[in-house]
């Protein structure tokens, strides 16, 4: 199942569940119909919204993976999005296969994918200083594949599913149905922002990253080990997408290969707010996030991934730097 | 002068070597991927002229690739027309499509760009998937049609060669030729800085639109052939991944070189034949490829090798002058 299913709202996850409970397909079928009928046009425009918040959360945290990285290296690092599926994927062998419980696997895969992060850096990056962005971009998608790869050797081709953290008793809010895991994908989202903000804003070495991303030469004048700092972004962001890939994998289910799609909507999501490392990219993730779940309700499902690359193409088109970073000259 | 005299000579013995190839493997499983092999140099010549020349990078070039595909394949399988119409109609219709387009999108740089063109090729991979009336969806479009000359039908593999080549090898001489004309400098000057090319009076944005827009017309006449010697097509083979291999056949190869996009065109469809041993490691040793070759053959093939015989002899002489 690909990241199709993140979209399907709390509500047609708790249907199915039931449905599938019930046994019996005639009651089920006029239990959803009853169901449906009941929920008004109002209520399903909150519910779309509150689904498009959790989605959008998750393609936060991914593009500011992207943005942290490209801040202080000027790369695109087009494996982000293998991290992502690691962080699921991981999670999926430590948890339901080898019994370990949940707040011990989650530390475990954070720690195995931001461990995949760094070595990636050190063999693939590092030893190429005077590449030209090209053949970064070509190196990282070799590294994408070579970790998916990987990823199917290990784990094979099949879906896996998670349990959901806490339960998966719906919670009504506003006429909309949310699950205990939405507040979890919200809870962690927002705590990993203002870890973040901390971060980058009163830690020394978080204060030598942002200047990298200003200026990497004046940087290393005053002393700034700037080849650390490259490390730090690619453990930061390795870090943030597996948690980003962990929390959204009990709703979407994982695989080794849904890394590809959550990365470019990621990467999207940096591209609309700028390439900030802040706030920028999270709006940027939220906004992909409502209106790709809003299209998928109202308009198509078939089309969701494509409305998105639709507002990306309008937005590139009327903004060319992203919505939310002001127009700059270019020095020649 | 000598410089197109050498490139001629060139472009002539590589023809007398297309035209024997096969006598050696006539009939083999080879013949088949020699088949994919032109297309797949067509499609690198083509994203070449925009990325090695122009500099400008396209992730969605597949998209232009599958339009010509498609439009050929609807066009004979669902509606009878005649194959080399249909090509005809698709070629022009995806490079109009390519021009329209190109104004927006090459008003954006670097990433930016990347994205842009990356999301129009993912827009046209899920149209051509979720329009099941019309292009028959994920299941694919079959009963396309072979191109044919009067009585000469190209349905097995040595006929399907000698066609694709042919084309593949026109397209080499024009875009040798392009290269080496007063466009082909302006181009590498809005590569190395568009701004100054722009100072020098060349028309940047105009120019790198209608390079876009031939890089289509040739990536869409790929596609028709595609669809006439397959006779089958579906999307999968339009996707993301295929629009990145091709930029990895043009980078391997060497950017901005015509012959460069042919050695990685063939390299890049040679050897997952040759992984297919290894079965569901293929796709790990082919990552690792990437990344080795980007490592140590930055220039791509046609300048790592003779960079490898390069390394070798200067050392030598090195030696030499310090004994003497």
């Amino acid at each position: 199942m690909d990241i199709g299913s993140l979209a399907a709202n709390g509500f047609s996850w708790y249907m199915m569940q039931h449905q599938s409970a019930q046994g019996d397909s005639t009651s089920a079928l006029t239990l959803s119909s009853v169901k449906a009928v009941s929920m008004n046009f109002s209520h399903q425009i909150v519910q779309y919204l509150l689904s498009g918040f959790s989605t959008g959360a998750i393609y936060s945290l991914i593009g500011l993976g992207f943005a942290i990285i490209y801040n202080s290296t000027g790369i695109i690092n087009f494996a982000q999005g293998e991290f992502v599926m690691l962080g699921g994927m991981l999670t999926y062998f430590f948890l339901t296969v080898a019994g370990i419980p949940l707040f011990a696997s989650i530390i475990l895969s954070v720690i195995i994918a931001t461990a995949t992060g760094v070595i990636f850096e050190r063999l693939a990056i590092r030893p190429l200083r005077n590449a030209t962005p090209l053949s970064l971009v070509i190196i990282t998608i070799g590294g994408s594949i070579f970790i998916r790869g990987i990823a199917m050797l290990v784990w094979g081709k099949d879906t896996h599913a998670i349990p959901m953290f806490s339960g998966t008793e719906p919670l009504f809010l506003a006429g909309a149905t949310i699950l205990p895991q939405h507040l979890w994908i919200f809870g962690i989202t927002i705590l990993i922002i203002v870890i973040n903000k901390l971060y980058f804003y009163y830690s020394i070495s978080g204060k030598a990253m942002r200047a990298c991303s200003y200026n990497r030469n004046a940087a290393s004048l005053v002393g700034i080990d700037v080849r650390r700092m490259v490390l730090f972004s690619f453990a930061i962001s390795s870090a943030m997408g597996s948690v980003a890939g962990m929390i959204a994998a009990p709703l979407t289910m994982t695989s080794y290969d849904v890394g590809v799609m959550l990365g470019l909507k990621g990467f999207c999501a940096a591209i609309i707010g700028g390439m900030s490392s802040g706030i920028g990219t999270v709006l940027g993730g939220l906004i992909l996030g409502v209106l790709e779940s809003l299209g998928a309700g109202l308009l198509s499902s078939g089309y969701k991934d494509a409305i998105a690359f639709i507002i990306l193409l309008l937005i590139l088109f009327i903004r060319p730097r992203g919505i939310f970073r002001k127009a700059e000259t270019e020095r020649v | 002068m000598s410089h197109m005299k050498k490139e001629m000579i060139k472009f002539l013995l590589f023809t007398a070597a297309v035209i024997i190839t096969p006598l050696f493997f006539s009939g083999g499983y080879l013949m088949n991927v020699l088949v994919f092999v032109g297309i797949n140099t067509m499609l690198a010549i083509a994203l070449n002229l925009l990325l090695g020349f122009a500099g400008q990078i396209s992730l969605g070039h597949a998209a232009f690739f599958g339009l010509g595909s498609y439009i050929s394949g609807v066009l004979t399988a669902t509606h009878g027309f005649d194959p080399w119409l249909a090509m005809l109609i698709a070629a022009i219709a995806t490079f109009l499509m390519a021009f329209l387009l190109g104004f927006p999108i090459l008003k954006l740089k670097g990433h930016y760009l990347a994205m842009a063109t990356l999301g129009f090729g993912i827009i046209v991979y899920i149209s051509l998937n979720e329009t099941v009336g019309l292009t028959g969806g994920p299941s694919g479009l079959s009963g396309i049609p072979n191109l044919q000359i009067s009585s000469l039908l190209f349905d097995n593999d040595v006929k399907n060669f000698y066609l694709i080549w042919t084309f593949a090898l026109v397209t080499i001489l024009l875009s040798t030729n392009l290269a080496n004309s007063r466009i082909g400098r302006a181009l590498r000057a809005i590569h190395d800085s568009e701004i100054a090319a722009r100072v020098m009076g060349v028309n940047a944005s105009f120019l790198k639109v209608q390079i876009f827009a031939l890089s289509a017309l040739i990536s869409a006449v790929a596609g028709s052939l595609y669809a006439h010697t397959m006779t089958f097509i579906s999307p999968a083979s339009f996707g993301f991944n295929f629009s990145v291999e091709l930029v990895t056949m043009v980078v391997i190869g060497g950017l901005g070189s015509i012959y460069g996009s042919l050695l990685g065109a063939a390299l890049l469809t040679l050897l997952p034949e040759f992984l297919r041993t290894f079965q569901d490691y293929d796709i790990i040793v082919y990552g690792l490829l990437l990344i080795v070759m980007t490592m140590f053959m930055p220039g791509g093939l046609v300048r790592g090798i003779p960079g490898l015989f390069g390394a070798l002899l200067p050392k030598r002489m090195e030696g030499g002058g310090e004994n003497a």
